[in-house]
């Protein structure tokens, strides 16, 4: 097992080359930069002092050297000193803007991946063991609700009920007083306080999709042979269902987990807008508007991580519950 | 309290089974009846789709929902009770009692009738901690020393293979050993050989007839194939379209078969000793559809004694020999021996 995460982490580096690259040159790739935005407003209000300032990043960040220099700068910066370079529309260091709010990012999309898996579980369940009564077409029906509402929507409706019937807003992450204050356990409860709206608007939107693959599976499942020679044992029927079917319908879903979190991060992206919260997909969005290229790539960089990581992690789980797969 | 034969363990009186699907009703078993003497075995024997799944399915209450059932299945208790397996819940108390120490069930497929990811150990011993009451330690010993029994080499260290790691003929007999761990009374083997190699047949019928001796068991043994039975057991059913056309002990079928359907079975046996690429006589014609039931008798269609009478009333039971039934119109009640071609 050991050896095998390691072949995986290996086999991760060639990768991740590749990803750096790609991500380089998607944010060369459209015409102008940043920098050349701004010069020619400078130029044209005839400011020199700040031209030559932007002329000493450009050397600096040797943005008038070729391509592949750098890409190659870039590159040794981030692995030397953790330098992801500089936002020049922020006007600090990439590094001081993207880690908390990846970090956010993440909390806002696991959390909300539980929500969707803790909703979806034992609804498909049962609908699958009830299958085609009034249960089974309500809770599908009620999937599909949740399925059709806009995130925005939803978004906009809870912030209201809870601002008009709780009193207190529910927009960003952190209250005002927190905005800018350290880390402390007030500071983790007041998150809390504001993370289910985005735990419930994102993690209802998959829900529906959820209960209909898990439902199906598991109606598959319930037919095989397996099921009726452990029922001729005469085990009960909860103890049975739980125990083989369900193992078994869940097994695709951990191979789901990679790509679903990467997938929830750039999901949120509309409501992370609409509840103002301070995640990495508004900021990667601005950040490919304005041409900020160190941002946006460092951006892509750790989103693409991000998966690999995702998908190395899900590979594992899967190998842990499907022996099958151990042994190929 | 209901009456059965004084040396019976089982007894299935004029079982009917239909399936109420959207596209129709199937008439999947019509009126079977047969008995199981205790300690003995009785054979099942009829071509694909003729009922006999779904009659041992009837017999352990496995079938699906959309199935409904009619007729008694008496079963013996130890005690000497009679209990109505038609009569109780599919999944209810009694069944699953009855499932977990009484009738144990071999299937035909041995791979799909595992679970692939739960170790042969954990699969095995599940029944035995529930209604043994053993430790989960005792259950394992008891494992091994069962898996040994039904001759799979290395049973310490295959208890904790996965199925998929065992081979075909392995996993039956990991079956086998599953069916036995629950110290049952009946088991019923459902084509326990159909999915297997030729050259692994031999072995799988052998083994199960040596856990019926050690076990002392009460055997139905289910088969497509009428020469698998022939060394097997001492009563035999031949079953045609969800109905038993023809039933007596196993010498007397093969000596003397009366109904046309059961002489087209004996002339489709593979002659074991015949010469190679020797073609095996099928019976012309296909099975008629379950979905309508006919007015006649059900063979009639592909009957090469097929008269007049045939197609008019389903014909009734008929006693030929001292325990040889036969239903067939050409056979009447009262007639002695009638004058028929050997077909
Ligand atoms: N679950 C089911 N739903 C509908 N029809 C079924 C079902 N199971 C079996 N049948 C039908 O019942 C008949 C007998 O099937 P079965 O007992 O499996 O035959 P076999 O003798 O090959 O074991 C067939 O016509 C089959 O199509
Ligand atoms: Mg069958």
């Amino acid at each position: 097992m050991l050896r095998y995460i390691a072949k995986r982490l290996l086999n991760m580096i060639p990768m991740l080359i590749l990803i750096s690259i790609i991500s380089f040159i998607i944010i060369q790739l459209p015409p102008g930069s940043y920098l050349h935005t701004m010069m020619a407003e400078l130029r044209a209000a005839g400011d020199q002092i700040s031209m030559d300032q932007i002329e000493a990043l450009r050397i600096h960040y040797s943005l008038d050297q070729p391509v592949h220099i750098q890409y190659l700068n870039w590159v040794k910066g981030i692995i030397t000193e953790g330098n992801f370079g500089f936002s020049f529309e922020w006007n600090r260091p990439v590094k001081h803007l993207i880690w908390e709010r990846l970090a956010l990012s993440l909390v806002v999309s696991v959390s909300s991946l539980l929500v969707s898996w803790i909703v979806a579980f034992p609804i498909a369940i049962l609908s699958a063991l009830k299958k085609h009564t009034f249960l089974d077409y309500f809770l599908t029906f009620v999937g599909f609700l949740g399925l059709s509402t806009p995130n925005f929507m939803l978004a906009l409706i809870l912030m209201y009920i809870s601002s008009v019937f709780f009193g207190f807003s529910v927009g960003g992450l952190f209250s005002p007083e927190y905005l800018m204050a350290p880390w402390s356990a007030a500071k983790v409860v007041d998150l809390l306080k504001h993370l289910w709206v985005p735990m419930v608007v994102i993690g209802t939107s998959g829900t529906a999709g959820l209960i209909r693959v898990l439902r199906n599976n598991l109606l598959d499942e319930l037919g095989k042979p397996y099921v009726v020679a452990a029922r001729s044992k005469g085990i009960g029927i909860a103890r049975l269902t739980f125990k083989y079917p369900v193992r078994i319908a869940l097994i695709p879903f951990i191979s789901t987990v990679g790509w679903q979190l990467p997938q929830m991060i750039s999901g949120e992206a509309v409501t992370a807008t609409v509840l103002s919260l301070p995640t990495a997909a508004p900021l990667l969005l601005g950040a490919l508007r304005s041409q900020d290229m160190y941002l946006a790539g460092s951006f892509l960089l750790l989103l693409s991580s991000l998966t690999m990581i995702g998908t190395l992690i899900s590979d594992i789980l899967l190998v842990l519950v499907d022996p099958r797969i151990r042994y190929e | 309290m209901k009456k059965m034969a004084p040396d019976s363990i089982l007894d299935v009186r004029d079982l009917t089974v239909k399936f109420f699907l959207d596209e129709g009703t199937v008439h999947a078993v019509n009126g079977v009846s047969f008995s199981v003497p205790a300690g003995r075995s009785v054979g099942i024997v009829g071509e694909s789709g003729c009922g006999k799944t779904v009659s041992a399915y009837s017999i352990t209450r496995l079938l699906p929902k959309t199935a409904r059932i009619s007729g008694e299945i008496l079963f013996r208790e130890r005690g000497g009770d009679i209990t109505n397996i038609t009569e109780l819940e599919p999944d209810g108390g009694d069944m699953r009692r009855i499932r977990g120490k009484e009738i144990s069930m071999i299937f035909q497929e041995p791979m799909s009738s595992l679970s692939p990811v739960h170790k042969i150990s954990n699969q095995l011993s599940e029944a035995i901690i529930q209604f043994q009451g053993l430790t989960k330690r005792q259950a394992r010993a008891r494992v091994i020393e069962l898996l040994q029994l039904v001759g799979i080499p290395q049973a310490e260290r295959r208890v904790d293979d996965y199925p998929f790691q065992l081979s075909g003929g392995m996993r039956q007999r990991a079956m086998i050993a599953m069916a036995l761990a629950r110290n049952p009374r009946v088991l019923i083997a459902d084509e326990p050989t159909t999915a297997l190699d030729v050259t692994l047949q031999a072995q799988v019928l052998n083994l199960i007839r040596d856990m019926q001796d050690e076990f002392k068991l009460s055997l139905i043994l289910i088969t497509h194939d009428l020469g698998v039975v022939a060394h097997m057991v001492d009563y035999v059913s031949i079953m045609y379209l969800g109905m038993v056309v023809e039933s007596g002990p196993v010498i007397e079928i093969f000596d003397n078969p009366k109904h046309p359907y059961t002489r087209g079975l004996m002339h489709s046996i593979p002659k074991l000793r015949g010469r190679r690429g020797e073609r095996v006589e099928p019976i012309p014609g296909f099975v008629p559809s379950a979905y309508a039931l006919q007015e006649g008798c059900p063979f009639c269609e592909r009957c090469p004694m097929r008269e007049e009478r045939c197609t008019k009333g389903i014909p009734q039971r008929v006693q030929v020999g001292s325990e040889h039934y036969v239903c067939c119109h050409v056979y009447q009640p009262g007639e002695g021996e009638p004058d028929v071609v050997n077909a």
